[in-house]
Parts: C-alpha cells; sequence; structure tokens
C-alpha cells in the first residue's frame, strides 16, 4: 500500500540546533561547542543551579502534590509571579488588573500564542522583526499567519546598532504594525539599545501606534540584574500603553528542556484583560490543551520564597558575571596576539552571544580545521567557552581572519 | 531625552475592545463551576481524571517512584526537537508490539508530543501541509477539542456516523458506508479504545470490516489511543484494532497519550507516530514533524518524558505500572456494574445495560441537556451537557447518590 506521504522530502536540519547535532559527531577532543544558547560552567558542564535542585527536592517530598491537569492558561501562582518579575512588583499594571498572561512553553510557545491571538484578534497582520533575529521568529510568526518585514538593527561596519535605520525603518512602517523587540542580549548579535535610545524606540512606537511585542528570554542574564534587564519593557508599561511580552526561564533559571515561559499582554483596561485572557484559551486548547507541570512548579517555588529568590539572584549574577568575563578573556587574547581588525564589540556586546562578525567560509574554516562549533552567521554562545578554550577559539579566528582568502 | 508623554486619540483606547468573552470550555469549564459549588454532597463526573474510590486524585506509585530517580540527576537540557528518543521508543512498543518488525526496521516516524493533543495537532498540521487537498472525517460525537485543533490547523473537516442514540451502541452500518462514500484518500480519525465520549467500541470482527473498507478507499487511519490500558486493563487487548490494521497493511498514523493510563496528565507527555513504506520515508517524514515543532514549542518538555522512560525501561516498573493500570480500569468497571445495579434496583423505567456494554472512562448516559442541566442544579452533579459521565469520579461512596439523581431526572422520560 503507498503510503499517502511518499512523495515528502527531508527537511533541512534546523540551522542552530543542528550545529550541535554535528558537534556531536566529531571525534576531535579538542572540539568546541559554541552553537545553541545554553549555558556551560568552566568546566564546560551544564548548570542546574542549585535552587532548581532545592525546589526540586521540596516538590518531589511533598507528598500531597498530584499530577493533575492544569488549567489552559496554565499555574495561576506561576502567573501571576513572572508578571511581577518582568513588570516589577508595584507595577500599576498589574495592580489595575490589566495584565492577561498565559503559562507557556518557553520563548518559543509564548511567541506562538501571542501571534496566533494576534493573527485572530488584531487588524494588523505584519509584524517587524529586527536584521538580524533568532532564526526560529521568522518560522513562528509565518506559522501563526502574520506576516514577517524586518527593521534595520545591525550595523556590521561598527558590529553595533544601526540606530538610525531602525528609526527609519519603524517610522515607515504602517500605523497598528506590530513590532517584535528584544527586551536584552539582543539574540544573535548582542547589540543592545542604550537607555537613551530605548526612550525614542518608545516615543516613535507610541506616536505611530505602533505595537510592541517583547521577547524577554535573559532577564538577569544580561547584566546580572533583573531589574536593569526589564528597564525596556517597564518603560513602554509605564506610559501605559498596551504591549505583548514573551517571557523564557529557559537560560536565566537554567530550565531549558521543562519549558518554562509566560506570555503576558498588557491591555488598557481590567475587562479588556479579563476579556483577551478567555481568548486565550481557544488559541491554546487546540494546540496543546494546558502546559506542562512540572517545570513551572519548579519556577514557581523559587519566584515565593523569598531565600530561594535571593539564592536565584546571587546564581543568575555569577552566570552573567562569568559570560563578561569571557568577553573580556577572548577580547584580551585576540588583543595579544594581534589580530587585525577591531574586536572591541566583544566586550561592547552583551549576554549569551557574540557576533563576531566572521563571515560563512571564516566560519567553516573554523569548523574544518579548529572543530569549532558555531552558526554560520558568526555568532557564537559565551556560555560555551571557558577560561581554558579561549585560547584554542583565539587561535582559530586569528588563523580565520588572516588566512582566509 | 524628551521626557514629553507621548499621548494621542489612538493611544488612549485599547486594541483589544472589541474582543468577545470566549465561551467556556464545554469540558474544562465544568470543572471550574464544580470547583465554585460549595454544596458537600457536589460530584464532579466531569472531566476525565482518573480519581480514587475516595474520590481523590492518584499518582501512581511507579511514577513516584521514578520521580525519586529522576530528582537530582536531570540535567534539564533540552530535548531533541523530535523528544526523548528512550521515551519514544518504549511507546512505540506499546502500541505497535514489543517485537514489532515495524520498529525493527525502522519504518515508524515518531516524535514526542504535548499529550494526546499535541499528538493530533501534530499530524493536522502535517496533514494539511503536505497533503493540502484532504479532508478529516470526525466520529460523531467525539471528544469535542477534536474539531478544534483540525479547525486551527485549517484542514476542512466532515463527520461520520457513529454513536447510534437508540441503540446506545454503534451505529455501523451507517459508518460502514460514510468510509465508502468518503472521496478517495481521506483521512479517518479512529478512537482506538475506549471512545471518547461515549464509550462505545467497534468489536474485533466490525474493527476488520473497518479496516477492510478503509483500504478499499485508500483513506489514511489515524488513530487516537488515549486509553491504552486503561479500557480492559490490559494495554495489549486495548491495542487490537490497532494491529488489526497493521496486518491488513495500513500506512497509519497514531496519537498516544500517557495522561490517564500513567496519571502523568499535567506532565503532557504522548507521542505521534506515522507508519512509512521504508526506513528513509521516516526519516524524511520525522524531519517534517521537526519542523512542525519548532516554531509551536521548539522542543517537549523533559520531566514526564523521563518518567515514562524510567518506568517503562525499568522491568519491575513496568511491571508495576501494568499492575497499577489494571486496579485503575478494574475500579471503573466495578463502578460500571454499582452504577447499572443502582439504577435497576431503583426500578427505573428505562434500559440502563449501555453503562456495563461501554468500556473505558466514559459513559454517554443518554441523558438530555435539559436532564444534565437539573442534575446540576438540583443535585449538584457536574457532568459535560452531552451526557457524558465521567466513570472515573464514581466511587462507592457516591454510587447510590448519583444513581438516585439520576433516576429522578429520567424517570419521566
Amino acid at each position: 500500500m503507498d503510503s499517502v506521504f511518499a512523495a515528502i522530502v527531508q527537511a533541512p536540519e534546523d540551522p542552530i540546533l543542528g550545529v550541535t547535532v554535528a558537534y556531536n559527531k566529531d571525534q576531535s577532543p579538542i572540539k568546541l561547542n559554541l552553537g545553541v544558547g545554553a549555558y556551560r560552567t568552566e568546566e564546560g558542564k551544564p548548570l542546574v543551579l542549585n535552587v532548581v535542585r532545592k525546589a526540586e527536592q521540596l516538590l518531589v517530598n511533598d507528598q500531597s502534590r498530584v499530577k493533575e491537569y492544569l488549567p489552559i492558561l496554565g499555574l495561576a501562582e506561576f502567573n501571576k509571579l513572572s508578571a511581577k518579575l518582568i513588570l516589577g512588583d508595584d507595577s500599576p499594571a498589574i495592580q489595575e488588573n490589566r495584565v492577561a498572561t498565559a503559562q507557556c512553553l518557553s520563548g518559543t510557545g509564548s511567541l506562538r500564542v501571542g501571534a496566533e491571538f494576534l493573527a485572530k484578534h488584531y487588524n494588523e497582520r505584519t509584524i517587524y522583526i529586527p536584521q538580524p533575529s533568532w532564526g526560529n521568529h521568522l518560522k513562528v510568526f509565518t506559522m501563526a499567519g502574520l506576516s514577517v518585514k524586518t527593521y534595520s538593527y545591525y550595523d556590521p561596519t561598527t558590529r553595533g546598532l544601526n540606530f538610525q535605520g531602525l528609526l527609519e525603518d519603524l517610522g515607515a512602517a504602517p500605523a497598528g504594525a506590530i513590532v517584535l523587540l528584544h527586551a536584552c542580549a539582543h539574540n544573535p548579535t548582542g547589540v543592545d539599545p542604550t537607555v537613551e535610545q530605548w526612550e525614542q524606540i518608545r516615543q516613535l512606537i507610541r506616536s505611530k501606534g505602533l505595537l510592541p511585542f517583547f521577547d524577554s528570554a535573559y532577564q538577569g542574564f544580561a547584566s546580572g540584574s533583573l531589574d536593569a534587564d526589564a528597564q525596556p519593557v517597564r518603560m513602554f508599561v509605564a506610559d501605559g500603553g498596551e504591549c505583548f511580552i514573551a517571557q523564557s526561564y529557559a537560560k536565566n533559571m537554567g530550565l531549558y528542556g521543562e519549558r518554562v515561559g509566560a506570555l503576558s499582554i498588557v491591555c488598557k483596561a481590567a475587562d479588556v484583560a479579563s476579556r483577551v485572557e478567555s481568548q486565550l484559551k481557544l488559541v491554546i486548547r487546540p494546540m496543546y490543551s494546558n502546559p506542562p507541570l512540572h517545570g513551572a512548579s519548579i519556577a514557581s517555588t523559587i519566584l515565593k520564597n523569598s531565600d530561594l529568590y535571593n539564592e536565584w539572584k546571587v546564581e543568575l549574577k555569577a552566570m552573567a558575571d562569568r559570560i563578561i568575563s569571557m568577553r573580556k578573556q577572548l577580547f584580551d587574547a585576540l588583543t595579544a596576539k594581534g589580530t587585525p581588525g577591531d574586536w572591541s564589540h566583544i566586550i561592547k556586546q552583551i549576554g549569551m552571544f557574540t557576533f563576531t562578525g566572521l563571515n560563512r567560509d571564516q566560519v567553516a574554516f573554523m569548523t574544518k580545521e579548529y572543530h569549532i562549533y558555531m552558526t554560520s552567521d558568526g555568532r557564537i554562545s559565551m556560555a560555551g567557552l571557558s577560561s581554558s578554550t579561549v585560547p584554542h577559539l583565539a587561535d582559530a579566528i586569528h588563523a580565520a581572519v588572516t588566512c582566509s582568502s | 531625552m524628551d521626557p514629553t508623554p507621548v499621548v494621542g486619540a489612538r493611544y488612549m483606547s485599547s486594541w483589544w475592545r472589541s474582543v468577545q468573552p470566549a465561551p467556556k470550555d464545554p469540558i474544562l469549564g465544568v470543572t471550574e463551576a464544580f470547583l465554585a459549588d460549595p454544596d458537600p454532597d457536589k460530584i464532579n463526573v466531569g472531566v476525565g481524571a482518573y480519581r480514587d474510590d475516595n474520590g481523590k486524585p492518584v499518582v501512581l506509585e511507579c511514577v513516584r517512584e521514578a520521580e525519586r530517580r529522576i530528582a537530582g540527576n536531570s540535567n534539564m537540557e533540552y530535548l531533541p526537537m523530535g523528544g526523548s528518543v528512550n521515551m519514544v521508543e518504549e511507546t512505540l512498543k506499546l502500541a505497535y508490539g514489543e517485537n514489532s518488525e515495524l520498529i525493527k526496521d525502522r519504518r515508524i516516524a515518531a516524535v514526542q508530543a504535548l499529550s494526546g493533543t499535541g499528538a493530533c495537532r501534530l499530524l493536522a498540521d502535517f496533514q494539511k501541509r503536505f497533503c493540502p487537498e484532504s479532508q478529516i472525517y470526525i466520529p460523531v460525537p467525539t471528544w469535542s477539542n477534536h474539531h478544534n485543533i483540525w479547525r486551527d490547523a485549517q484542514v476542512p473537516q466532515k463527520t461520520y456516523h457513529y454513536y447510534h442514540p437508540e441503540s446506545k451502541g454503534l451505529d455501523f452500518a451507517a459508518m460502514i458506508d460514510d468510509i465508502k462514500n468518503a472521496p478517495n484518500g481521506s483521512f479517518f480519525l479512529l478512537h482506538a479504545c475506549a471512545h471518547n465520549p461515549t464509550g462505545v467500541d467497534p468489536t474485533l470482527e466490525q474493527w476488520k470490516e473497518i479496516s477492510h473498507h478503509i483500504k478499499v478507499k485508500g483513506h489514511f487511519p489515524f488513530f487516537d489511543m488515549a486509553y491504552q490500558g486503561f479500557a480492559s486493563g490490559d494495554p495489549e487487548r486495548d491495542a487490537k484494532s490497532i494491529r488489526i490494521f497493521l496486518e491488513d497493511g495500513h500506512h497509519i498514523g497514531i496519537a498516544q497519550s500517557y495522561a490517564k493510563n500513567m496519571g502523568l496528565y499535567g506532565q503532557r507527555v504522548g507521542c505521534l507516530s506515522v507508519l512509512c513504506e521504508d526506513e528513509k520515508q521516516a526519516v524524511a517524514v520525522k524531519s517534517q514533524l521537526q519542523q512542525l515543532a519548532r516554531p509551536m514549542y521548539s522542543n517537549p518538555p523533559v520531566h514526564g518524558a523521563l518518567i515514562v522512560s524510567t518506568i517503562l525501561g525499568d522491568p519491575d516498573l513496568k511491571k508495576l505500572w501494568l499492575k497499577e493500570v489494571k486496579v485503575m480500569a478494574d475500579r471503573i468497571i466495578g463502578m460500571r456494574t454499582a452504577l447499572r445495579g443502582n439504577l435497576e434496583k431503583l426500578g427505573s423505567p428505562l434500559s440502563w445495560q449501555h453503562i456495563t456494554n461501554q468500556i473505558g472512562m466514559f459513559c454517554y448516559s443518554g441523558m438530555t441537556p435539559e436532564q444534565v442541566d437539573r442534575l446540576t442544579n438540583e443535585f449538584h452533579i457536574y457532568m459535560t451537557r452531552n451526557g457524558r459521565i465521567s466513570m472515573a469520579g464514581v466511587t462507592t461512596g457516591n454510587v447510590e447518590y448519583l444513581a438516585n439523581a439520576i433516576h429522578q431526572v429520567t424517570k419521566s422520560a
């Protein structure tokens, strides 16, 4: 009997996750995985935070815990705490019950649910995403039924922000268009607007009536401070306007595979938020009915317990500090080698990733000759580096830059 | 920096003024209403989540043990897009057979999914993308969320006859007719066992005929198996419909869920599998399924998958699980007998043999929405308005009260 799917061709590897696949196949003892953005310790090991282990133990020892379905919108306590985390404990939007929050499957799930809601209920179908952005953004929004355009963001000549281009492109967007903003630690470039630039972006977006959709995947992970990293989002909420926020706990709580996240929609009025919440359920139910329990329970346990919360902040800062230290070490190493070019962007950029500015050929060279695995856009995950591997990477970059045609 | 706040007419009103309040989910809304009711005699026979004889949710012993082993040992890294390979392998054995040649020949494209819902949604999205001209045929009645899933995937839906109200059994002849009349190459959604909401399953002979007619028309059979083990107490027996189709050479699809049979409801653990012609095709199909998962949630949650693979990968834990599943199934079968017995004892003028003829978590009582409303308003009994009773919510402590209430609202029917 013929299969109805006989004509199906194999899909290409996901460019980001495919890097780890290739890395795993490599037998070289000096191989280095700077691909996917998962934090590694100095020893190159994945890290489970102490607070997460503690929370796990509390949960497993609690005999009264059951595994029942969560409500469609997820764990209510988690939702409240998540909203507070990003918006601030004393946020008027929360006090006025203007925030509709749904627990979703990490950042991806939050973005997808938000996008499907927009495709269903919003009068504008176009979303503007920065150029470049996380590779999966395009797929998420397209699958949800939105049409994706880009706005200028990264300037390859400065390896910094193309601020003028950004303002022009957003200025030319049709009224009501959706704008995706990386709340902090832009992925893949690590280039963030300054506070002053954020203020100008906010004014432009509000004056044009554009709808901001924040992707917050690195709160606390970028600068080491949860509040500092939330500032751009809070600026927008402070002006009383509406916005969407996708939060992920994959990196900042190390909960990657547990898929913990939240979508918050900040509305102008409480009755609106309540109706929006009811409609979110209709998006979620035919996708997966209700979100997974375990990860959100861990996150909630940490967020609501002040000792665990404070301990978390300390561990989070330690991760951020190690990454900042890696940046410094790599910069120093390249400077010491006299590698041609200006490498100051390595220490100016922020968050897990550095957009090295290396081209596809140079990347391919580094993979082939030095067994260094990274995405072909030149993005490296600083979290994958350690003091002992920085020299190897510096050698590889130096070779790629000086030997390449 | 210009501190002037931006205020404008457009800026003053919400984008979402015209968003209507959504209707409550017909199933999940029942539990919400139940929880809000202060009456001490209230009974929840709405949502299909298992309860023990004290009306309490159950965490299986094998699950507790698995969690003890997992806590402190998992590094919580991302799973691959297709999920836990281990868990998927074990899951396929349950559906296709422990020693299935199909598994050995690597002909099955399979990915971990977000329980049954997620598996169905992935299949629906896959169908939309790769068989865009096809329609899905859905039985009447079915789990209400099936309609939502294929609608949101934008796959045109049709229905096929299934439940026969007069006999409270299967409308077999009409079902076969619908299979014959559907355009060749249609997709047919089949409940592998313990049909939800009716509890009415075809006999093995009927399954063989269904398989035959589906084969003649070249339809794609998609099994939603949410209750393997939970229906008869024997997972092998509950998978018989699937095995019949496999023997007949169909290239089937299956959505499997561990929500009920392992009590992992909130963990969202399941699997979508698609049987292909050969390994090469299976690799291609799996890669495409992953392409659909990536923009939905990137990769599935690890915890529930770890529980499943811990249990199924350990012969002792697996034995314990099989024992615990049988206990759950037996308790439900016992409650069916008790409910029917009580109604007959009360002298009900109606026939209630369908209560024990039907199988699985649900009983399609045959009550009308109005009668259901009376049950709720007068007796504080919560169930979906299609008359579906979740037998898992029935206990030795409440079965008499339930029987009496049902008798009261139906005796003059």
